[in-house]
């Protein structure tokens, strides 16, 4: 999952209105430069990286580009293929199931562990703060890798266990259960960032309230439940979101999967997958560049549906 | 995937040739056009290796550095640089990637012989005959021969080749009282047989992911699931009479339960090759040396011996994996480059190299007469001479089967059809259909005119 974005989004702050006619208009001029000056890194690789691929990809995916014919125009072909495919259809889905599953039980345990945190009656906070948020810190790479070995029906340690104990070998890597597999890899990796984020958000939550709240006589858990968890919502706001979008995207996890249990999870698993082996196995170029786009549309309503539900839901509290 | 297997295939055993390939080649180029690549006029090659030139070679092969010593000796003003770019699975992207961008392509190129008409239909490989490759073509089996070539037209040199046949533990036979079988209905009752005397037994596994193989044993049954009309234009039958013979068989096997359908070149299915699980492996000319290395405690147990056959007395047999080397279309050094694709699968100490220090099984027939190959026994099975055995098996190859130019689909489409249908214990007859599908239909996206049922 790519849930890479950085949690606090900085609050732009208006620049103060000088009236022009008490400043040279150069000065003002040299202002607007240097102030371009500082933004240009950014924006040139943000232009360079992101508007310029996505521009060409969205140019790309007007196209059908054949092995034998060549480049042909073909407007929204390509998508109209895409919505009709049932391959990329089966994928979203399952990943619409993955989200609905995964996504609740890791920000539970994220909050559950921020609030424990919060709390101050954890002994050695720090260390268990750094021990849930290690997993993040692995790459994707290596912690699929690492549970690939941990879910093998011979040599992992799980089925070792439970062959010892005469439960049989589990199937964590069968069509069955591979989903589940996923979650449970995706969950380890993404509940302590998640925490981080939510934890962060309850330190700079004002002590007052919780003073107020000692002298009408709440106890912990009422505070946890009528004051913090409220307070922190803009946060598990943007949790939800990042997790939304790094569930469509999901590849490295599934990908590297694959090449222990080819028979569970296919070339076209998830989304991004399918747009993979659209490029490097059947040279659908242009028909990839479709489906990415289609993904990426999936995502912004989902996450808007997301958005709009939690609004409506604040206005209604 | 079939990732994972592809790379073995390489690990094989030895090739010798034709060696004076090259001074043959040279002298027969007495027009002297430079390759325009009709594939008439001829290049003057003598002219054209005295050049200096710098070229660079892909291949996944490991030491092949050793035979392209032997190349830069006898021509010393051209230099090879060799670049292992990955495993057939990681070098077709790149190799893809770079032909798309127009720029970091190599000059040369390991390609397996089922890749060369996928890449030559994007026209990104080389003509070889102007630069004299119809002259190596007699050193060559002719039916690898003819998965490189097009009419006259040569697109790649085949580097070695994957005749299959059975390895078999025969501690595991005696202990059932099984004897070898012969045909594809006792391979079936000795199946069921094995897995009831010891249900933690197979007698083999049917791979859902390997594609190639699983075309190995079409091949053997006499199925040819394309037939090229023309550059744009091909049949595919992959459901034939034969293909739904072979898949109402293993139909039977897998559902009952007889033979297993672990993924192979996986770490279960290594374990599976050392424990016993499986007691045959179905598998190419490269398998022996490749087991070797793999199930290490199990030496001195297995056999070698031709695939079980169709009907009693035939003696078929298909191809699964093999190489060839290709030199890419944009190469600034065409004559230097094909010279060097040559040079290395056909010249006698090169061959007689890539099968004693890299373990390619050749492709050329003066090495699979050789007595040294051929009499070279392996304890590992019990000091069997495998090379004789797998070198009868090559010459009972048809050599009549082609490849669609859209492979990497159509192995990738495998997994999503007959491989699940494995996985989910189903009909594979019907899951073959369905194969034909969905390959006919990519095809007529990207373009092909397709015929066939």
């Amino acid at each position: 999952m790519s849930q890479t974005v950085p949690p606090a989004a900085a609050r732009r702050v208006p620049p103060p209105v000088v009236p022009k006619s008490r400043r040279p208009w150069r000065s003002s001029t040299r202002e607007a430069l240097t102030a371009y000056g500082f933004v240009a890194p950014f924006m040139v690789l943000f232009a360079a990286l992101l508007v310029v691929p996505l521009c060409y990809a969205g140019y790309l995916s007007l196209f059908r580009s054949q092995l034998v014919g060549g480049d042909v125009f073909a407007g929204l072909d390509n998508y109209r293929r895409a919505l009709d495919d049932p391959l990329f259809r089966e994928g979203v889905l399952r990943m619409a199931r993955f989200l609905v599953v995964q996504v609740p039980v890791m920000l539970a345990a994220s909050l559950l562990f921020a609030l424990a945190l919060d709390s101050g009656r954890l002994r050695f906070p720090r260390l268990i703060r750094l021990g849930i948020f290690v997993p993040y810190a692995i790459p994707s790479v290596i912690a699929a890798l690492m549970w690939g070995y941990l879910y093998g029906p011979d040599f992992g340690p799980f089925a070792q266990l439970a062959r010892d104990v005469g439960l049989g070998t589990p199937g964590f890597l069968s069509p069955h259960w591979i989903l589940a597999s996923l979650a449970n890899i995706v969950t380890w990796e993404f509940v302590g960032y998640n925490m981080i984020i939510m934890f962060a958000a309850l330190q700079s939550v004002s002590p007052t309230l919780y003073e107020a709240a000692a002298v009408d006589g709440a106890g912990a858990f009422r505070v946890a439940w009528h004051i913090k968890i409220p307070a922190i919502r803009p946060a598990l706001l943007l949790s939800v979101i990042f997790s939304v979008i790094g569930t469509f995207q999901l590849f490295n996890e599934p990908k590297l999967l694959s090449a222990l249990a080819p028979q569970a999870i296919n070339t076209s698993y998830t989304p991004n997958m399918y747009a993979y082996t659209l490029v490097f196995t059947n040279q659908e170029v242009n028909y990839s560049s479709a489906v990415s786009f289609l993904l990426g549309a999936v995502i912004v309503v989902v996450s808007y549906a997301v958005q709009l539900a939690s609004q409506r839901k604040a206005r209604r509290s | 995937m079939r990732s994972p297997t592809r790379g073995r295939r390489s690990r094989l055993l030895a090739t010798a040739a034709g060696g004076l390939a090259l001074l043959v080649l040279a002298a027969c180029s007495g027009g002297s056009t430079a390759g325009s690549g009709n594939g008439t006029k001829s290049v003057d090659m003598a002219a054209e290796l005295k050049k200096p030139a710098t070229i660079e070679f892909w291949s996944w092969v490991d030491g092949i550095q050793s035979e392209v010593n032997l190349f830069e000796k006898k021509y010393p003003n051209i230099k090879v640089k060799v670049v292992n770019a990955g495993q057939p699975a990681a070098e077709y992207p790149k190799l893809r990637t770079a032909l798309k961008a127009g720029s970091g392509a190599p000059d040369v190129v390991q390609l397996e012989a089922h890749e060369v008409s996928s890449f030559t239909i994007t026209k990104s490989l080389l003509d070889l005959a102007p630069y004299g490759a119809n002259s190596v073509k007699s050193k060559f089996l002719p039916w690898a021969w003819s998965q490189v070539s097009q009419g006259s037209s040569v697109y790649a040199i085949p580097q070695d080749t994957g005749p299959m046949g059975m390895l078999y533990r025969k501690d595991i036979f005696d202990k059932y009282h099984i004897q070898v079988p012969t045909t594809w209905a006792e391979f079936a009752t000795a199946a069921e047989k094995l897995h009831k005397a010891d249900p933690k037994a197979y007698l083999t596994n049917m791979s859902p992911s390997n594609g190639a193989s699983y075309t190995g044993l079409l091949w053997q049954a006499g199925s040819r699931p394309f037939k090229s009309n023309s550059a744009t234009s091909f049949d595919v039958n992959i459901a034939d009479a034969p293909a739904k013979k072979v898949s109402d068989y293993w139909s039977g096997l897998v559902k009952s339960g007889a033979v297993s359908t672990d993924a192979d070149f996986t770490d279960q299915w290594y374990r599976g090759l050392a424990s016993g699980k499986y007691a045959t492996w179905l598998t190419a000319a490269w398998g022996p040396l490749f087991l070797q290395g793999t199930a290490k405690g199990t030496s001195g147990k297995w056999r070698v011996a031709p695939l079980p056959q169709w009907s009693a007395g035939e003696s078929a047999s298909g191809n699964t994996g093999g190489s060839t080397s290709a030199v890419v279309k944009s190469t600034k050094y065409p004559a230097a480059a094909a010279a060097f694709a040559e040079f290395l699968n056909s010249d006698p100490a090169s061959t007689k190299m890539l099968a004693s220090k890299q373990s390619l099984f050749p492709a050329t027939t003066a090495l699979l007469n050789d007595q040294s190959f051929l009499s070279t026994s392996l304890p590992f099975f019990g000091g069997q001479k495998v090379n004789q055995v797998f070198s009868d098996i090559s010459k009972t190859v048809s050599t009549d089967f082609t490849w669609s130019p859209v492979q990497d689909y159509v192995f990738s489409d495998f997994n999503d059809t007959v491989g699940k249908a494995m996985t989910n214990k189903q009909d594979l007859t019907a899951a073959l259909t369905q194969w034909q599908k969905s390959v006919t239909t990519y095809a007529k996206q990207q373009g092909f005119t397709v015929g066939g049922s």
